[in-house]
């Protein structure tokens, strides 16, 4: 867990890149998502080549922790940094996960690989894809603002195991959450 | 807030440990990370843990024996086995040996979800039935009051009843009955609750001093009344003056209480100007004050003033049903002030108990309980750690022979003389031959 300390320094925005290649149009809703919804202002940085010791030959997937780590060696100087990526990712203990955050941290990862309406058999529906990027995004960042996991089904928080939770949470905080997620960003002086 | 679930992880490998620390933490779960049975199974020593996730492939102690000792050690907590080696007979052998199930390496994410939640939901469940279980036990409490009696439940509601109000209760009862607690639930369930409640034991002072612990006294009222003092009346301003043993006042205090009673207001000793009081009078007596009355030993508008309300509380001989329960708190309060573990009580020495007639009430009965308590050696009362024996309680005096019953007779005459055969012979009012006689056919024995 990284420490809070040392957020001066920091520019009060969050940095969003892309690992390997994703669409821009993803990256360009994530940030109008994340400025309009939590009135933070959004920046993007080059992409980063896929870390491939961070893939995995037996699962065939990308350990998001190693991933994690190599977002964190990278020395982003804004308060939040997230990654998204078309990788399918996953920690040992887990087949998969659709996104990963360091608790009260910097960095963050989310994958669209199993968020893709294809992925579920389903025809492509980028408006769905949106939504789905959108929640996953706004519940890791919640995760690096400290915030734990909510028990109402509809919260961004919600602990989102497979992606018909996803589906059914709203694309908002509870009352609850969005009162911590303010109170944690006014302690970071946003 | 609430408390945090706290959930143990076993896994001798790191990538696994920590993968499982971070989801979990995300969950707001507290963690444990142990990297082996042994270091597990100190941690489950020093601490409580709701949920262990066991791997059951370690080096060392496996997760089968690690499994066995955990639940030795902390049988609530409910385990989960991991492996990423599925077997159907590991599987089973793990939920014989007490596992709560098992999940295969690595797991979907809802799976340990939904497993971790069913636990913690049956926890919770098994707590709310403890507490369910509790409140219906305090359903037969009454702040310090305790009876499932029908006449203890009638008192409770009475209570409830009459505490609102600002009325004078009388409480009788016999001795150790409990007639302050009565005063002291009716008080605490009052408007004047945040304000003084105030006993007097009025038979326990003599005549003249009982006035001025009542009314108080201004300097120079009498020698020695070096500085003006408080009575009992003005200390319980709005709040409530419990007035015990009523019955014991002499019939100048009656007329001076009577008097403070009408006007509400009273004077202090030597004083000249009368101070109002706001103040709710409770009194109690063992005496019988009706009888009392026609001897003109008490006054009869004293007593009707003081018996606007009348509680009557049975003595404990008249509320068997009760000596269980009471008992039981006498145990657990007494157990907690000596800080001791809390002991049991076995069936027969609870029937000794039962069978025994009380004549100190429940006061008695706390006491009885203490002393078993201090001189009783092990986890139980026995019957052998109270004062008294079966053999003195009614039952053995009800169905029984005539045999049965004059052997039962010499045998304990013959004890309180201590076997002097002349003497016993004389109680019993027959010649020491016919004694040695009936002591060889009953097969008595010194014991």
């Amino acid at each position: 867990m990284e420490s809070k300390e040392g957020n001066a320094d920091l520019s009060p925005c969050v940095t969003i890149c892309g690992i390997g290649p994703v669409d821009r149009t993803v990256l360009d809703h994530l940030a109008e998502c994340i400025s309009l919804q939590c009135g933070l202002p959004c920046q993007f940085s080059i992409r980063i080549p896929v870390p491939q010791h961070a893939f995995d030959k037996n699962r065939q997937q990308y350990n998001s922790k190693l991933i994690l780590k190599h977002l964190m060696e990278l020395n982003n100087r804004s308060l939040k940094f997230l990654a998204v990526t078309r990788l399918d990712l996953f920690v040992p203990i887990l087949k998969y996960v659709f996104g990963l955050a360091q608790i009260e941290g910097q960095c963050a990862v989310i994958s669209t690989c199993r968020l893709l309406p294809e992925y579920h058999g389903q025809g492509p529906d980028p408006v769905l894809l949106m939504e789905r990027v959108k929640k996953t995004a706004l519940h890791e960042l919640g995760h690096t603002l400290g915030l734990t996991h909510c028990r109402d089904r509809r919260c961004i928080m919600y602990n989102a195991t497979t992606i018909g939770d996803t589906d059914f949470k709203h694309s908002q905080f509870c009352p609850t959450c969005q009162e911590l997620f303010r109170w944690q960003l006014n302690q970071c002086g946003l | 807030m609430t408390k945090k679930p706290r959930i143990l992880v076993v896994d001798d490998e790191a990538p696994m440990r920590e993968s499982l620390n971070d989801w979990l933490k995300e969950d707001g779960y507290e963690v444990g990370l142990a990297a082996s049975g042994q270091e597990a199974i100190d941690m489950v020593q020093k601490g409580i843990w709701e949920v262990t996730l066991l791997d059951l492939k370690m080096p060392g102690m496996d997760g089968l024996e690690t499994l066995r000792k955990v639940k030795e050690i902390s049988p609530e907590t409910e385990i989960i086995m991991m492996t990423a080696y599925a077997t159907i007979d590991t599987a089973v052998q793990a939920m014989k040996e007490g596992a709560f199930d098992y999940l295969v390496k690595p797991f979907d994410p809802d799976e340990i979800e939904i497993q971790i939640k069913k636990i913690l939901s049956h926890q919770e469940m098994v707590l709310e039935n403890l507490l369910l279980r509790k409140k219906l036990e305090e359903r037969y409490q009454y702040d310090e009051i305790i009876g499932k009696s029908e006449c203890m439940q009638e008192i409770f509601e009475l209570i409830d009843r009459v505490a609102p109000t600002d009325s004078t209760v009388l409480i009788t009862g016999e001795s150790g009955t409990g007639k302050e607690l009565i005063a002291q639930a009716i008080h605490a369930n009052s408007q004047r609750a945040y304000h003084p409640f105030i006993a007097v034991s009025c038979g326990a002072l003599p005549e003249t001093l009982l006035e001025s612990e009542l009314f108080g006294y201004e300097k120079g009222a009498f020698s020695g009344a070096d500085h003006t003092k408080r009575g009992r009346f003005e200390m319980a301003h709005q709040g409530t003056l419990f007035l015990d043993e009523i019955g014991d006042i002499s019939m100048k205090t009656q007329v001076d209480l009577l008097r403070v009673l009408q006007e509400k207001e009273f004077t202090r000793l030597g004083g000249e100007s009368p101070i109002q009081g706001d103040v709710r009078v409770l009194a109690a007596t063992n005496r019988n004050l009706e009888k009392a009355i026609q001897e003109r030993r008490f006054r009869k508008d004293l007593y009707y003033r003081l018996n606007v309300i009348s509680i009557h509380v049975p003595p404990l001989r008249e509320r068997k049903e009760d000596i269980p329960l009471l008992t039981k708190a006498a145990i657990r309060k007494c157990c907690l002030e000596m800080n001791k573990e809390e002991m049991n009580i076995s069936p027969a020495a609870m029937k000794v108990l039962v069978d025994y007639d009380w004549p100190g009430n429940v006061r008695e009965l706390e006491n009885v309980i203490e002393r078993a308590i201090v001189i009783g050696r092990g986890p139980e009362i026995r019957p052998q750690d109270l004062p008294f024996q079966p053999s003195e309680s009614r039952q053995e005096e009800d169905l029984t022979s005539l045999k049965s019953m004059e052997k039962h007779h010499i045998t304990k005459t013959l004890d309180r003389t201590n076997w002097n055969i002349s003497e016993a012979a004389r109680i019993l009012g027959i010649d020491r031959q016919t004694l040695y006689n009936k002591i060889e056919k009953y097969g008595i024995k010194r014991g």
